[in-house]
């Protein structure tokens, strides 16, 4: 169920998720998740694979009903979504300018306007099913600043992209934020390596388990062999802080997930090497 | 005019080709041509129940092929593949009707001008019908081609749009009902499949903006009713497969022809 809260409060944030659950069948894939996103803020979900994360945002769109708990959005929020993966059908025949006037017609400056912002500016006369992965990221970037997103939400937008491509795109979303003042919340498949302008990351696993701010310590010469020079700074690492274990059984938790399949045994980002030898697949 | 009986199933043939050929553009991209087919299977249980009920075929075939097409959509996820379930529903409803038929009492009735057609013996009220049925389903996609659009391409973009894929799922069920209730009569049960497809399928190769396929497709439709009677009337052949065969080569002519490396 999806509410719209009231108008003229400030603090209200964009958009929150109050103690959600979300079921495929029987397995529960979300369970008592809480997280606001307020305005101008940007938010970074890390988790293991098959942690929730896709579906919390997609939970948070409307596109999938809630076992309990409920999605309170502000009154008329615009909302920018970049899903992960886009399969277009080879039969349908359909270029990049029109599909971005989709569902609502746009003028021709408006397309120009997005695609520029989102660097896709020669695409247009594109058929989509011939974009490669990072082209098809950007148009889709491009689609969800349309209306200009009061929130944008994006779903692992740097699967596939090497580190400088993910500095590179980090360095967009920070741009497009400061010009637009939008709130960002973005999945990572990343469990370490954050986008540096984050003011939270959230760590999911089915149930919210830490939270706090990245560890921006890009001017540190380690991290700079690290990361490289070319990332000026677009990136970070997250220390997750766990309050509880997921190597000791499950009793405290009762939903079905195998703690064991994932990785949350690592060694919690103590060095440098850490974020090298912990990428997820 | 209408008093000729070519004139009469010319008429028919159009209306069929220009309602099923965008709508198929529907069932190319969303991968239903097999949905199409046991809606369409299915209709002619419709047929055999509103001859025994004597009421009309239109409404018979309409309202099972509705029930079909909706069964199949809440059935889907329940542990079947989508294709097994469909064959299931599809062959069952047709051998259902084919034995049903037997049960009628009376006159036997033959069931061939069902499953293939029979445009020659279409008459005023029928043509009534099927313009009319075309008529609703062109305005069902016209007025809702963007937001079945966007849901063909993206159920979660639809969503974050504010738009119910599901309920566009349902408006295409319903057209699609319509489509193979009108064409009965056309082309047969068995042959609607492939005006929905064919010429969908042909257009594709001409065209960059699924606006241009749908048109392109209405007009290959269209071309294909007229040549198949034109050519059933000259060789003696049967009209609704003769319609299906120009649709064919159509296909096979712009597949030929098109570019190399386009999707």
């Amino acid at each position: 169920m999806i509410m719209s809260g009231g108008k003229h409060d400030t603090t209200q944030p964009l958009i929150e998720a109050r103690s959600l659950s979300v079921r495929y069948g029987r397995s529960v894939a979300l369970q008592g998740v809480d997280l606001a996103v307020h305005a101008e803020e940007i938010v970074t979900i890390v988790g293991p694979n098959g942690s929730g994360k896709s579906t919390l945002l997609r939970a948070l769109i409307g596109a999938l009903p809630l076992a309990a708990g409920q999605v309170v959005r502000k009154r008329g929020l615009r909302l920018g979504y970049v899903p992960q993966k886009l399969q277009v059908d080879p039969t349908l025949p359909i270029t990049v300018g029109r599909f971005l006037d989709l569902p609502r017609r746009v003028t021709a400056q408006e397309r120009e306007a997005v695609l520029t912002e989102a660097g896709a500016g020669a695409l247009e006369h594109r058929q989509l099913a011939d974009l490669s992965g990072g082209q098809f990221q950007r148009v889709l970037l491009a689609r969800a600043l349309l209306n200009k997103p009061e929130i944008l939400l994006l779903d692992e937008p740097t699967q596939g992209l090497d580190q400088p491509g993910s500095a590179a795109f980090y360095r967009q979303i920070e741009h497009i934020r400061g010009r637009l003042g939008c709130a960002v919340l973005m999945v990572s498949h990343e469990l370490h390596v954050v986008m540096a302008a984050s003011d939270r990351v959230v760590c999911l696993n089915g149930h919210v388990c830490c939270a706090g701010t990245p560890d921006v310590v890009a001017q540190a010469a380690e991290y700079r062999a690290l990361f490289g020079s070319g990332t000026q700074g677009a990136l970070a690492l997250y220390r997750h802080e766990h309050t509880h274990s997921h190597d000791h059984g499950h009793a405290h938790h009762d939903h079905g997930h195998v703690h064991e399949h994932h990785s949350h045994s690592h060694d919690h980002a103590h060095g440098a090497q850490a974020p090298k030898t912990e990428k997820t697949h | 005019m209408l008093d000729d009986f070519l004139i009469r199933a010319a008429l028919a043939g159009l209306g069929v080709a220009l309602a099923a050929a965008p709508l198929g553009c529907f069932v190319v991209w969303r991968r239903m041509a097999y949905f199409g087919d046991a809606t369409a299977h299915a209709a002619i249980l419709g047929v055999v129940l509103s001859l025994a009920l004597s009421m009309s075929v239109f409404a018979g075939a309409l309202a099972v092929a509705l029930a079909m097409a909706v069964t199949v959509s809440s059935l889907s996820g329940r542990g079947y593949g989508m294709d097994t379930m469909l064959g299931v529903l599809a062959h069952s409803s047709l051998a259902f009707g084919l034995v049903a038929v037997t049960f009628l009492p009376g006159v036997r009735i033959d069931l061939s001008a069902y499953l293939f057609g029979d445009i020659l013996a279409v008459s005023k009220g029928d043509l009534l019908v099927i313009w009319g049925g075309a008529a609703v389903v062109l305005g069902l996609l016209w007025a809702r081609w963007q937001q079945l659009l966007l849901s063909t391409l993206s159920p979660d973009l639809a969503y974050s749009a504010g738009i119910n894929p599901r309920r566009e799922q349902l408006v295409l069920t319903l057209a699609l009902a319509i489509v193979v209730a009108v064409a009965i009569k056309v082309v047969g049960a068995l042959l609607i499949g492939a005006m929905l497809i064919i010429p969908a399928a042909a257009a594709r190769a001409l065209s960059t903006t699924p606006e241009r396929m749908a048109v392109l497709a209405a007009v290959i439709g269209g071309l294909a009713a007229l040549g198949g009677l034109q050519g059933a009337f000259l060789l003696d052949t049967p009209a609704g497969p003769s319609m299906v065969c120009v649709a064919a080569i159509f296909f096979a002519v712009t597949t030929l022809f098109r570019r190399p490396g386009r999707g």
